[in-house]
């Protein structure tokens, strides 16, 4: 007998980030529809640049959201610059550089430690979030905090980095190799791991190009994109390195992709200590001429573009922002449905939204019989069940 | 004090609502169950549901599409409880303040009992603004 049920999902959950409303259509224990409402958490941010002095603006973007701290600066100074025309000197390109991809090790590393906790595989979460530390006391010392970093500035960056921290910077990235090579173990050749995420929310080429998914959630399905190198910004063209594309578009191809950046990224931090000239790292801009502009960064998470138009005066008549997570969205309409209720929470996990589905305010009632059916806690169970049992089936032994 | 809040004070068990953060916030307060800070070794627990919670952890602008939620959360929670106002968006809408999202403050929606300021507070400062209340309950009695 069909018996469809709807699970909503949201808005407010215990874990993680900003409030999104999903619903869920089950059909028995497959997902037939997702529906996606957001808007718990606007802010209004676009507006209210228009009121404020490009100075502030950095300050104000980076806020919209507070894992991509740097790229919504990145995109918007860049934004700023190209309406202006104003040269940037090359000493602040490259502490952009350092700064955003110290950004991509931070978010990723968050990532994994959110997809283990779905999965019920706690210690990788604990694991991924010590390591992360490491990254966080280098932002600290840095740039002078932990988040939100505040380096980015029209013509420049407001910080030099001092030579006195490079030793503690390569130091920093030496343990996170270590961490990292630990992850690679722990997770990639993980069987159980591989059965649960292997083959999941496949996401196929066409879609993602139909979809125009970005960043990893794209990589992953095979489509070659990288801002960072199509549209060199900061000191991208300056260094050596790859980007990385898997072909499968399932959740374990997503988490490969993040894991193997992170090594990108140790490796471009290293070359941009290395090759870093000497000299100003702010060209001091005096006046924004009319006209427009377009800034766009790879964040952690795709693309972000930031679009500015100017008249004359000390602050824009336009401003207007994408992020990622816009376009990626979409995407869970490709991979959720024909996938069972258990895995939906780390395929919607997988496009690393700013993030969702943990804890869910309502409980879905079944209107015929009234009875209750699942709760987000209950989700969280069910996807922590099948690991168990996948494990216990794999191994002959129980999961601690 | 009564045997309820004190049996909270023992180890309160928090319950993290975000409306309309910029998610700093949200990661800081994770940040305090991972292993540097490790809060649960206090007894201190994050909690999935808001009806098992003792303590509101609220980040944010609540604007205005979330307002009437966060009262219906706020009443949802078993009483005593308290609430906490981590950040400066939760204390006094922040950068945000002036958008024509922004609702009320968080404090006129709900009873706030603690202020924690910083964009965001660093994992040091929510336990030790935790701490503090805390204290200042302990203290009443006294
Ligand atoms: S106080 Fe600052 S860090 Fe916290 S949510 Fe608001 S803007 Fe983000």
């Amino acid at each position: 007998m069909s018996h469809k049920v709807t699970i909503p999902i949201g808005p407010y959950h215990s874990l993680q980030e900003e409030p999104e409303f999903y619903q869920l259509t089950v059909d028995g224990e497959t997902v037939i529809d997702i529906d996606v409402r957001i808007g718990y958490v606007h802010r209004g941010i676009e507006k209210l640049a228009e009121s404020m002095s490009y100075h502030k603006i950095i300050f104000l973007v980076e806020r919209i959201c507070g894992i991509c701290s740097t790229s919504h600066p990145i995109a918007s100074v860049q934004a700023i610059e190209d309406a202006g025309g104003i040269e940037v000197p090359d000493r602040a390109l490259y502490i952009r550089t350092i700064v955003a991809e110290l950004e991509r090790l931070h978010s990723h590393m968050l990532w994994l430690g959110l997809a283990g906790h779905f999965l019920g595989y706690n210690t990788v979460w604990m694991w991924a979030w010590k390591y992360r530390e490491i990254v966080c006391d280098l932002f600290e010392a840095i740039t002078g905090s932990r988040q939100s970093y505040a380096m980015m500035k029209v013509g420049g960056v407001q910080r030099d980095i001092e030579d006195e921290y490079i030793p503690g910077l390569i130091k920093g990235m030496d343990d996170t190799l270590r961490a990292l090579d630990m992850f690679k173990g722990a997770v990639l050749d993980d069987p159980v791991l591989g059965a649960r995420l292997k083959g999941i929310g496949i996401l196929s080429k066409e879609d993602a190009l139909s979809y125009s998914a970005l960043g990893p959630t794209s990589r992953a399905s095979g489509v070659d994109k990288d801002v960072r190198r199509d549209d060199p910004y900061a000191a991208y063209d300056r260094v050596k390195w790859n980007v990385i594309t898997q072909k499968e578009g399932d959740v374990f191809a997503k988490a490969v992709i993040r894991i193997l950046e992170m090594y990108e990224s140790v490796s471009i931090i290293k070359q941009c200590v290395q090759k870093m000239p000497k000299g100003s790292i702010d060209s001091n801009p005096k006046e924004i001429p009319p006209g427009e502009g377009i800034g766009h960064a790879e964040a952690p998470r795709g693309e972000v573009f930031h679009y500015i138009r100017s008249d004359g005066t000390n602050s824009p008549a336009r401003y207007k922002v994408r992020a990622p997570t816009y376009m990626n969205f979409p995407t869970f309409k490709a991979t959720v449905i024909g996938e069972t209720i258990s895995d939906a929470t780390i395929i919607l996990a997988a496009i690393d939204p700013c993030y969702c589905c943990t804890e869910r305010k309502m409980t879905a009632v079944n209107q015929k019989t009234r009875k209750r059916s699942f709760t987000g806690d209950d989700m969280i169970k069910l996807s922590q069940e099948k690991t168990r049992r996948l494990y216990k089936r794999m191994t002959g032994k129980e999961l601690r | 004090m009564s045997i309820k809040l004190k049996a909270l004070l023992k180890s309160p068990w928090v319950f993290h609502l975000c409306s309309g953060s910029c998610n700093n916030c949200d990661i800081e307060i994770l940040d305090c169950i991972t292993p540097r800070y490790d809060i649960e070794r206090f007894g201190m627990l994050l909690v999935g549901s808001v009806r098992h919670a003792d303590v509101l952890l609220c980040t944010g602008i609540v604007n205005k599409l979330g307002e009437s939620r966060v009262k219906r959360i706020y009443n949802q929670t078993p009483k005593p409880c308290l609430v906490v106002a981590v950040g400066n968006c939760a204390n006094s809408q922040g950068v945000f303040r002036g958008s024509y999202a922004c609702g009320k403050p968080l404090d006129q929606v709900i009873p706030v009992d603690i202020y924690i300021p910083g964009c965001p507070p660093k994992p040091e400062a929510i336990i030790l603004g935790v701490v503090k209340l805390i204290e200042k309950i302990k203290g009443k009695k006294k």
